[in-house]
């Protein structure tokens, strides 16, 4: 039997009944008495000074009762305090095409659609810059006058160990150019925000995001309103995958225009703007070059990165640390560097999407990691149990490893499809392939330095025994207030479906620092375990004087507090608690969580990759190619992840199925792309996310290491499972028609390309993927005029009633 | 423009209210009538999330007039429990964790129930196609394919 009684088994989610019977209420479901509805007015230059913004007109149309500009708000702001380069509304600039510029609030959402096009705002063009390397030559063309080089916004260089002793050893070097293309989150909620200021001079937001108490620093920060006079309230997340982590302009123009009008303002985006608010996955350039001996051990790595990070900077440093600081954790590299570089280009800003920044490497290292296995004749999978960093060790980086479960999740996955058997043998068109991966259970570091929690819980148990959770967490659909219930049922010794769960609220709950990083299970997981043991001590003291038994005989579980030796000697939980209460007084109790020191290294730099533990994953995928058509269909994807410990194995498997979903998406097709600015395909019909029919069929397999500092052994289930998904399919394709795919998305047009079915020169080739950065490409000025042209034709369409 | 009294069957009940013309099935039952369990992703027909039956036949109530369903029984997921009872498909999806961030779900809800009121067992083929026009973001769809046909072997 297990030793637990809530953990480890399949419960429903405690918010599933709202879920289901449409009682949740998602930020755009907020209609409050004499709210008005706002929208934003986007900029429709990818780059341009604003010389002039006229409102008079749409602020005398019948309806309209406010409009705010970015002169009304020019506060710098932006989710890293280091990097502050935005405004809630464009000041004097635009950066991209679809950047907020003006907002309006009108008695209705027509009203206020239509006011937007009688604002005018006076542009003077500037010229663009689309690629990461004409972001990088152009010195004549600046997007922030801040960049000391051209348009780098961030430049990283790390260096570990001997690298030149380590390449000068190996047998065998390897060297790779890989080019991982952006693509976005596509929520099915789009973002949404009410704003409601008061007589009292206070302001609560509710609003879809992952992270409530940032967004409550930025707000006073930018509306110069005190934070004590600010709730922030994290609705239902709609799905979020790292979209909702950002402030965003339409949160603030709702505050504003609710403080200038002391009247509720709701502003939802309509889809295409999801798409232009975007933050998601960056296209990133990268060089691998891995030195290995004749038996495949490590000697030496050199990975360099070069992001295109769009116009602003959103988590922009962290994302390029990421993308060279994770590499370490999975196989022994005794000398590593690492040089990364993010430039600005007149993009929507990206940002982090599941995985954060880790993706991309694991990406381009997975598959030359499967090279190096072709080029020395070893079992891709027996290779990479050969060279795993092991458990309970440090990496050359300097980077704490606890437990450490890829060899196992490498173990049953052969067990669970045969890979290496099958591996080379299913005929032309057919393939399988693998890939390992790791990612972290919440960031060492919180984004602004403090010594703070990371994530504190407070737990109140009423006189009937009933038991409400605080904590600043916000539910984002991962299953977060769930855990939280989860987490404290266990310690308390009641059911999850007895626990009142309330999130995401900066008034009513302790800071937690957010939806992010995949930190929840592991930090407020630890924050409400610590909150519920020490209720659980005073419960347990008062039921052990009731029994007169000693306090260790006592057990807590299903609702009764007993006797271990003598199960019905028992009191009711609730018997407990008024017995607790009457000796200690009113039962509350606050926990928190911080990660604990030493677990990375003290160089500059060094704050983005550690984390209290590392979960582990590898996938293996089965694809089939049609030869004549060029379509790649996934037939199954079966991922192991290790998690440390399963609090709820049905959510932990819709993570990792879901994580193998949203990969395989990345791979097939989806691609934010762009044309002179414009977005080519913002709307879910040319955005093409998978649905139930291209879907493979996913397997989830649990491996379960027990990390001694989670929650229960907990660790992070969300993000690290779709980064094995992605070159997993990438071999697997090779293994089908023995082309490297160097490069996202495998498309069909790219496989009959390879195939050299595309044209009439017939050519086959053997790779698909760049060779080093392209010499300034493109016209810029070419492709302002296109965008002018099709904008301004827009201008003139827009109906005005 | 000039409201106009409207007259919809939602879920058995009738309900009377004043709407612009060209406001969708959608802004009317989310604006007008409080039944905010249907949701918008898109309002343009692409992901499905605003599905609601009309005489037991899912259609995308961001592209419905109400005008055009007249008198006819329109179902949303708050229709779905009959009184104190859940759906069978609603307890499915709790116990198959079917439901993540839940945003799609009252969509796939109600898509599921039309499936399994025309075909009492269906293959897992029969499934994928039916919500073929629901997009979820979360899940991967194995959860709701499970739910689907765990509810299937209850009603």
């Amino acid at each position: 039997m297990s030793e637990f009684s809530v953990i480890g088994r399949r419960l429903p989610k405690v918010n599933s009944w709202a879920h289901l019977t449409g009682q949740a209420r998602y930020a755009d479901d907020l209609f409050l008495p004499r709210m008005l509805y706002g929208r934003l007015l986007r900029s429709t230059r990818p780059h341009a000074r604003i010389r002039r913004v006229d409102v008079s007109r749409a602020l005398a149309h019948p309806g309209v009762v406010a409009v705010v500009t970015g002169a009304d708000m020019p506060e710098k702001m932006g989710i890293m305090p280091s990097t502050q380069d935005e405004t809630a509304l464009a000041v004097d600039r635009v950066r991209y095409v679809g950047e907020p510029v003006a907002a309006v609030a009108a008695l209705d959402e027509d009203t206020a659609f239509d006011a937007l096009s009688l604002i005018q705002v006076d542009y003077e063009d500037l010229e663009p810059i689309f690629t990461i390397e004409e972001a990088l030559e152009r010195e004549d063309v600046k997007i922030h006058d801040e960049a000391k080089r051209a348009n780098v916004f961030k430049e990283v260089h790390l260096s570990f160990g001997d690298l030149e002793g380590g390449f000068a050893a190996a047998d065998h070097v390897r060297d790779d150019w890989f080019f991982f293309e952006g693509n976005t989150h596509a929520p099915i909620e789009s973002h949404s925000a009410v704003a409601s200021f008061g007589a009292d001079d206070k302001l609560t937001l509710w609003t879809a995001t992952q992270v409530p108490h940032y967004l409550h620093r930025e707000l006073e920060k930018v509306l110069g309103l005190p934070r004590s006079r600010i709730r922030v309230i994290a609705t239902p997340n709609g799905g979020a995958f790292g979209g909702k982590s950002d402030p965003f302009g339409h949160e603030f123009a709702a505050a504003l225009l609710s403080m200038r009008t002391r009247r509720p303002v709701k502003i939802t985006l309509d889809r295409e703007e999801v798409f232009y608010a975007h933050r998601g996955r960056h296209p990133v350039k990268m060089r691998i070059r891995t030195g290995v001996k004749k038996d495949g051990e490590i000697t030496a790595v050199h990975y360099q990165s070069w992001l295109d990070g769009g116009a602003y900077a959103s988590y922009g440093i962290a994302t390029t640390y990421y993308t060279g600081a994770l590499l370490t954790v999975t196989y022994r590299i005794p000398a590593y560097k690492f040089d990364g570089v993010r430039v600005y280009t007149n993009k929507p800003p990206c940002g982090p999407k599941r995985g954060h920044g880790t993706t991309q490497p694991r990406y381009g290292f997975e598959c030359q990691i499967d090279k190096i296995a072709e080029d020395l004749d070893l079992d891709p999978l027996e290779y990479r149990k050969s060279i795993l960093q092991p458990a309970n060790s440090r990496t050359v980086n300097d980077l704490r490893i606890t437990s450490m479960g890829l060899g196992e999740c490498l173990d049953s996955l052969q067990r669970a499809t045969r890979y290496s058997e099958r591996r080379g043998q299913l005929g032309r068109g057919k393939g399988i392939g693998l890939a390992g991966s790791a990612y972290i259970s919440g960031a060492g570091l919180p984004i602004y330095w403090n010594e703070m929690p990371h994530s504190g819980a407070e737990i109140r148990i009423d006189r009937g025994g009933g038991v409400t959770v605080m904590c600043g967490t916000s539910e984002i659909g991962q299953g977060s207030d769930n855990m939280l219930a989860s987490v404290a049922a266990e310690a308390l010794g009641v059911m999850p479906a007895d626990v009142h769960v309330v999130s995401g609220d900066t008034s009513l709950a302790p800071v937690d620092l957010g939806s992010y990083s995949s930190r929840v299970t592991f930090m407020a997981g630890n924050a409400v375990k610590d909150a519920a043991m020490k209720l659980r001590a005073l419960l347990v003291a008062a039921a052990a004087e009731k029994l007169e038994v000693p306090v260790d005989r006592v057990l807590a579980a299903y609702g009764r507090l007993y006797d271990r030796a003598d199960p019905a000697k028992f009191v009711t939980f609730a018997d407990a608690a008024v017995l607790a209460e009457s000796k200690h007084g009113t039962l509350v109790a606050a926990g928190s969580y911080k990660p604990p020191r030493g677990i990375g290294g003290s160089f500059k730099g060094a704050g983005v990759g550690p984390t209290p533990a590392y979960s582990y994953q590898a996938a293996v995928a089965e694809v089939t190619v049609d030869m004549d058509t060029g379509m790649v269909t996934v037939d199954k994807v079966t991922t192991a992840h290790d998690c440390g410990r399963a609090l709820n194995p049905a959510n932990v498997e819709g993570q990792v199925e879901g994580s193998a979903y949203m990969g395989y998406g990345e791979i097939i097709g989806e691609e934010q792309v762009f044309r002179g600015g414009l977005h080519k395909k913002p709307s879910l019909l040319d955005y093409k996310i998978p649905t139930s029919l291209d879907t493979p069929v996913l397997e989830a397999l649990i491996v379960e290491s027990v990390d001694e500092e989670g929650p229960f052994g907990a660790k992070e289930a969300g993000e690290g499972p779709l980064n094995p998904v992605i070159p997993a399919i990438a071999n697997a394709v090779y293994d089908a028609i023995g082309v490297r795919f160097d490069e996202t998305p495998i498309t069909a047009e790219k496989i009959l390309n390879a195939l050299g079915k595309r044209d009439r020169r017939g050519e086959q080739k053997t790779r698909i993927g760049p060779d080093g950065l392209d010499a300034g490409k493109g016209d810029p000025k070419r492709a302002l005029r296109r965008l002018t042209a099709s904008t301004d034709a827009r201008d003139r369409r827009r109906p005005v009633s | 423009m000039t409201k106009q009294l409207l007259t919809l069957r939602v879920n058995g009940e009738p309900r009377t209210v004043a709407a612009d013309p060209h406001h969708t099935l959608l802004e009317v039952l989310r604006e007008e009538l409080g039944l905010t369990g249907t949701k918008h992703g898109c309002e343009l027909g692409e992901c499905g999330a605003c599905t609601v039956l009309v005489e037991g036949v899912p259609v995308l109530a961001c592209l419905t007039l109400p005008a055009l369903v007249g008198d006819a029984d329109v179902t949303t997921v708050e229709g779905l429990a009959t009184g104190e009872s859940l759906h069978p498909l609603q307890i499915a999806f709790a116990e198959e964790g079917a439901a993540q961030c839940g945003y799609c779900t009252p969509g796939m809800l109600m898509t599921a129930k039309a499936l399994l009121d025309a075909t009492a067992r269906p293959t897992r083929a029969q499934i994928a196609s039916a919500i073929s026009g629901n997009l979820c973001r979360c899940t991967g769809y194995t959860a709701i394919y499970e739910a689907i046909e765990k509810a299937a072997t209850r009603s």
